[in-house]
């Protein structure tokens, strides 16, 4: 099939791609653009691993094809640090509360609970069970996971309160 | 790449839409949300020779009220039917339902036009539809029509749609504001398709339910009603109901599929006591 051109932004640049019709977007992140970040597990919407945002939205980029991506705005996990070696508060979290172990589930997990504290900044116990239930880990870290959300919505409301302060 | 080959279309209007499927005939099948095709794909039970995107349609997503009803139109996500709140004021039962599909990432995609198309009788909008009595708007080369809810589901992945045709909206009816809604299901994980599930509507004026709609989830090939169970609840006294028995009433003439995940016994069982949860907690809440 014959190729199409595709122009998104990711992670703040625009970014031109030459793709077939069928390619996902996670593979094209991966192969054309080199982000490697994005994790792909099953490959058919199960595992969560290749949750990336498309237009500040959640999405499984292994459930879209990158011509859908077209004109969009898309943020993998490359794109959430603030820059350097620095790690965004969800990242840190994740860091400090072992909320990884193998590390291969853990972009989706970051990912998705970049875009679930964004919506809901003080979440209970069990919305964060909730907002992360779209990701597996197979290394049974789940509870350091929900901890490590935990903390990084406590640092993002104490940064808030320092900000206004 | 795990899809194998296909043309790709991206109309950008219903018209354009209808003609690409009226030029491609069968070798085409519509991508919505692609919560559904896009697996398929990808583990090649589907192998449609082309794609028409209808994510660039303008006309076919958002909610406006017409004539007393709320049309929503075929690409609204579930992200939305879930968070708007006119939405939620005109037909509470989208927001109640919205939350039991997969999870936040499939919402954001997904849409309601593509799960009825898709016409799963384990997903929430089949039934939610039929509770409601809703319609289908479609749109093909012989022009508009709307479809009945009662009529759209014919069994298991197939509908009244014609290959050359596409959802374009879902119109709903507005229930009075005192009506009472709920959602009950079982899954294994939350997210997970419904074992069993139930969709229920209820109305009552002086201690008399004078309107109820009970739709249920996984429980046959198309989303069923309990006809007969409504039938018999219009006009009774809230006092006087034997909630128990009216679960039991309501799945008797069922006979769900028996899978890897439960027998059609257990699903019926299951069932009873979720529309007794379901039609006790509406009950409740239009009585309030």
């Amino acid at each position: 099939m014959t190729d199409v051109e595709v122009t998104l932004t990711v992670n703040g640049r625009a970014r031109t791609v030459r793709v077939e019709p069928r390619k996902t977007l996670a593979d094209t992140l991966r192969e054309d653009l080199r982000l490697t970040g994005t994790h792909l597990g099953c490959e058919h919407g199960v595992c969560g691993a290749c949750t990336v945002l498309l237009d500040g939205e959640p999405v499984r980029a292994c459930l879209m094809f990158a011509v859908q991506a077209a004109g969009a705005v898309v943020t993998t996990v490359e794109g959430l640090s603030p820059g350097g070696d620095r790690l965004s508060p969800v990242q840190a979290a994740f860091r400090q509360c072992h909320g990884l172990q193998c590390g291969f589930c853990t972009p989706g997990f970051v990912v998705s609970a970049t875009a679930f504290l964004a919506e809901n900044p003080d979440p209970t116990d069990a919305e964060i069970r909730e907002g992360i239930s779209g990701n597996l880990c197979r290394c049974t870290g789940y509870q350091g996971i929900v901890r490590a959300v935990r903390a990084a919505a406590d640092t993002m409301a104490a940064d808030t309160q320092e900000a206004s302060a | 790449m795990k899809p194998a080959p296909f043309g790709y279309r991206a109309p950008t209007s219903v018209a354009e839409t209808v003609s690409a499927l009226a030029e491609l005939g069968d070798e085409a099948k519509i991508l919505a949300g692609g919560q559904s095709l896009v697996p398929m794909l990808a583990l090649r039970l589907a192998r449609p020779e082309n794609l028409v995107d209808v994510n660039r349609v303008p006309e076919l997503s958002g909610a406006r009220r017409e004539n007393g009803r709320l049309v929503v139109g075929a690409t609204t996500r579930h992200a939305t039917l879930e968070k708007d709140p006119e939405i939620a004021a005109a037909v509470p039962l989208l927001r109640r339902a919205a939350p039991y599909i997969g999870h936040a990432a499939i919402r954001s995609r997904g849409t309601l036009g593509g799960s009825l198309a898709h016409a799963d009788s384990a997903a929430e909008w089949p039934a939610v539809v039929r509770a409601l009595d809703a319609e289908i708007e479609v749109e093909g080369p012989a022009g508009r029509r709307r479809i009945p809810a009662a009529e759209f589901f014919e069994t298991t992945f197939t509908t009244a749609l014609e290959p050359d045709e596409l959802v374009t909206a879902v119109s709903f009816p507005v229930w009075s504001p005192s009506a009472g809604f709920a959602v009950e299901e079982l899954a294994r994980r939350h997210g997970d398709f419904a074992l069993a599930g139930v969709v229920c509507g209820v109305e009552v004026t002086d201690g008399r339910i004078d309107r109820v709609a009970l739709a249920l989830i996984g429980m046959a090939s198309v989303p069923e009603r309990a006809e007969a169970v409504e039938r018999a609840l219009v006009g009774t006294a809230v006092t006087d109901l034997d909630l128990a028995d009216v679960g039991a009433q309501a799945v008797a003439h069922l006979d769900p599929p028996t899978d890897v995940h439960g027998s059609g016994r257990y699903r019926r069982t299951v069932g009873a006591v979720l529309v007794r949860r379901a039609l006790t907690a509406a009950l409740e809440e239009a009585q309030q």
